[in-house]
């Protein structure tokens, strides 16, 4: 790709831009992880790459979601309590076994996501004021089902939280196959194509007759959804569920993984390789400074100049 | 960004056949504009009405004085983020400088109550301004330049304090400390300097220039930048006046728990956008008032209050009641807003 743009003269700046958007994310990955190998002691090791991946993966789950909304030209605050509620459930309800009480949480989270939806789709709150209110109290009532840390005592989730199958963690595969299954979705299904409508322009796709509402909240219900998967995970990880602190500024962190991948905040454009690797290149770049002995200061003003400059890479796509 | 293209997509599926009769409409549109404007104040009045018959403990001196404090720092946060939302923008890091600020006056305590003041202002304000000039000459989402300001300041609060292990304290018999701890009249420092500065947000905001450039970038940036308000400026100045409010708070906050806490603040952008919203002022900006913000305030002080009273619940039933109440006047708003916007 870079010898086209060069062929093509090197000063042609729109170009050079527009690359930077489409893979500036996997040239970021690509460099922390070169740097890493270079300067990084026992950065490369099995051990290490599995830890990276297994803590990486809520993240991703939670970001797929994020990243359908964001591609209607909303966003949804509300994953991070969503993860919370869905640990409360989960440890709830787990007298009736593993998967009853993985299923209770995920219904949690859809109720959360039909009511997101609601509001935005049926009502026309703004999505950042309508999944804010649902923030808030998403998390009261995870705190008043389950007022305190609790261990997590069950096999089955342990094994979903620690088990592999040929080495790689179960948490990994399952991310793998969402990532893969939304990906899926986007390209492929009219779904896919009728949220990147209603992101391009709500009046015109409506206009077009295309079912705004019900789409506007499917992807809430997904967004929810996938959020109480990555809370059932994440329990499962902990062996214990703590709804205080679990899912605290996640919605942070997925927004971060899906501006950072390229997708516009202005909607209608999706790019879920993009939110992998974006995902990936935090994560990388919070090791990368911890492995070098910064305080955790560091990491974050980091991480808001990456959020920044990521944003104004995206930015000239969208005046041009 | 997104606020405005929600905006627009508004009208075409809202109006309905009801509101061509001109007489009714005009009288609902004056209905649901006393509404919007005095809504959260009749809620008020009849939530401190019902906490006072229900608990003895409600209406004494010492609570009323306790709930006037811990709303002053809130308020004065909720004043700049009423200015920045009324511009159709919104204001994540003010919970992150309200700790930046808090700490950096406890720290500069040691020099004296003008440094304890003053450098707060100047770090937060300065953040503020980055904010705004990101904002309206990058042309950033508003959103995610104050998302990743509030990484960022959070961050610098760490790298000051020895990753938040240090807390600098104030001295107790300082000026400084009577600004925070000190009375007048029976009412904290604190409570007269926010009212203070409520009555002189509410001056700018009604009776200056500036103020009606506030409205008239939050109405229609580009009919507001053709009548020859200065949007880019407006909007630096409001992104600006919330972060030396923020930092201001902070300030306050820190002289009267003696100490610049560094766990403070977060979650406090929620319920700053939570109170002005309450309080009439819509996000999709170009509508809003001062005294609305204050009202929205003292109602989620009082919800929180009467939580605490009942004792058998859990602090917890206060977010899930937050949250639903922010729902319940989202929905309201917007239900009333649509049939003004119909005309």
């Amino acid at each position: 790709m870079t010898e086209l743009a060069l062929s093509r003269g090197s000063l042609d700046r729109d170009r050079l831009l527009r690359l930077l958007q489409d893979y500036g994310v996997y040239a970021g990955v690509l460099v922390l992880l070169l740097f890493n190998f270079a300067f990084t002691p026992h950065f490369v090791s099995t051990e290490n790459f599995r830890t990276q991946a297994v803590q990486v993966a809520p993240v991703l789950i939670v970001a797929l979601g994020m990243a359908l909304a964001i591609g209607t030209e909303g966003v949804d605050l509300s994953v991070g309590s969503v993860m919370a509620l869905a640990t409360s459930l989960l440890s709830l309800y787990l007298g009736y076994g593993p998967w009853i009480a993985a299923l209770t949480a995920v219904i949690g989270g859809i109720v959360v996501g039909v009511a997101n939806g609601a509001l935005i789709a049926f009502v026309g709150v703004q999505p950042i004021v309508a999944t804010l209110a649902l923030m808030v109290a998403g998390r009261g009532l995870a705190l008043v089902l389950l007022p305190q840390l609790k261990d997590v005592r069950d096999p089955g989730l342990a094994s979903l939280g620690s088990g592999d199958v040929l080495g790689v963690p179960y948490l990994v595969l399952i991310a793998a196959v969402l990532a893969v299954l939304v990906a899926f979705v986007m390209r492929r299904t009219t779904f896919g194509r009728q949220v990147l409508a209603i992101g391009d322009s709500r009046p015109a796709a409506r206009l077009a007759g295309l079912p705004v509402r019900r789409v506007l909240i499917v992807v809430y219900v997904c967004s929810g959804a996938l959020a109480a998967i990555a809370g059932v995970l994440a329990t499962a990880r902990l062996t214990a569920s703590d709804p205080t602190s679990l899912g605290n500024l996640m919605e942070l962190s997925a927004i971060t993984a899906v501006v950072v991948g390229g997708t516009p905040l202005t909607g209608g454009r999706v790019r879920i390789g993009g939110t992998v690797a974006g995902a990936v290149l935090i994560q990388l770049l919070t090791t990368t400074l911890i492995k070098h002995d910064l305080p955790p200061s560091w990491t974050q003003i980091a991480q808001a100049v990456v959020i920044v400059l990521a944003v104004y890479a995206a930015r000239e796509r969208g005046r041009r | 960004m997104t606020t405005q293209t929600e905006e627009a997509g508004m009208p075409a599926d809202t109006a309905s056949p009801k509101d061509d009769d001109p007489g009714r409409t005009n009288r609902s549109e004056r209905l649901s504009a006393l509404a919007q404007q005095h809504g959260a104040l009749v809620t008020l009045v009849i939530a401190m009405a019902v906490a006072s018959l229900s608990f003895d403990t409600f209406l004494t001196g010492d609570n009323l004085e306790n709930m006037a404090l811990s709303s002053a720092f809130l308020a004065v946060v909720a004043l700049g983020m009423t200015f920045v939302i009324i511009t159709g923008g919104i204001d994540l890091s003010v919970g992150s400088l309200f700790a930046l600020g808090g700490v950096l006056a406890a720290w500069g305590s040691q020099y004296g109550t003008v440094v304890a003041l003053l450098l707060p202002l100047a770090v937060c304000g300065l953040i503020g301004l980055v904010n705004g000039v990101l904002i309206a000459h990058v042309r950033l989402a508003p959103f995610i330049v104050t998302l990743a300001a509030m990484l960022g300041a959070r961050g610098i609060l760490l790298a000051i304090t020895d990753e938040g292990s240090k807390t600098y304290l104030v001295d107790k018999d300082s000026f400084f400390a009577t600004l925070g701890q000190g009375s007048l009249l029976g009412i904290g420092v604190p409570v007269w300097i926010t009212v203070a500065l409520f009555v002189l947000g509410a001056v700018v905001l009604r009776g200056t220039r500036f103020g009606q450039y506030v409205y008239a970038v939050g109405g229609n940036e580009d009919a507001g930048a053709l009548m020859g308000a200065p949007v880019a400026r407006t909007k630096i100045s409001v992104y600006t006046l919330s972060g030396l409010c923020a930092g201001l708070a902070g300030a306050l906050n820190a002289a009267w728990l003696v100490s610049g806490v560094t766990i403070l603040g977060s979650g406090m952008e929620l319920e700053a956008i939570s109170a002005v919203v309450i309080g009439g002022t819509l996000l999709s900006g170009g509508f809003g008032f001062i005294s609305g913000s204050l009202v929205g305030v003292l109602l989620l002080k009082v919800i929180q209050n009467v939580i605490n009273q009942i004792g058998s619940l859990d602090s917890a039933y206060q977010q899930v009641v937050s949250g639903a109440f922010l729902a319940v006047v989202v929905v309201a708003q917007t239900w009333l807003g649509r049939r003004r916007r119909v005309l």
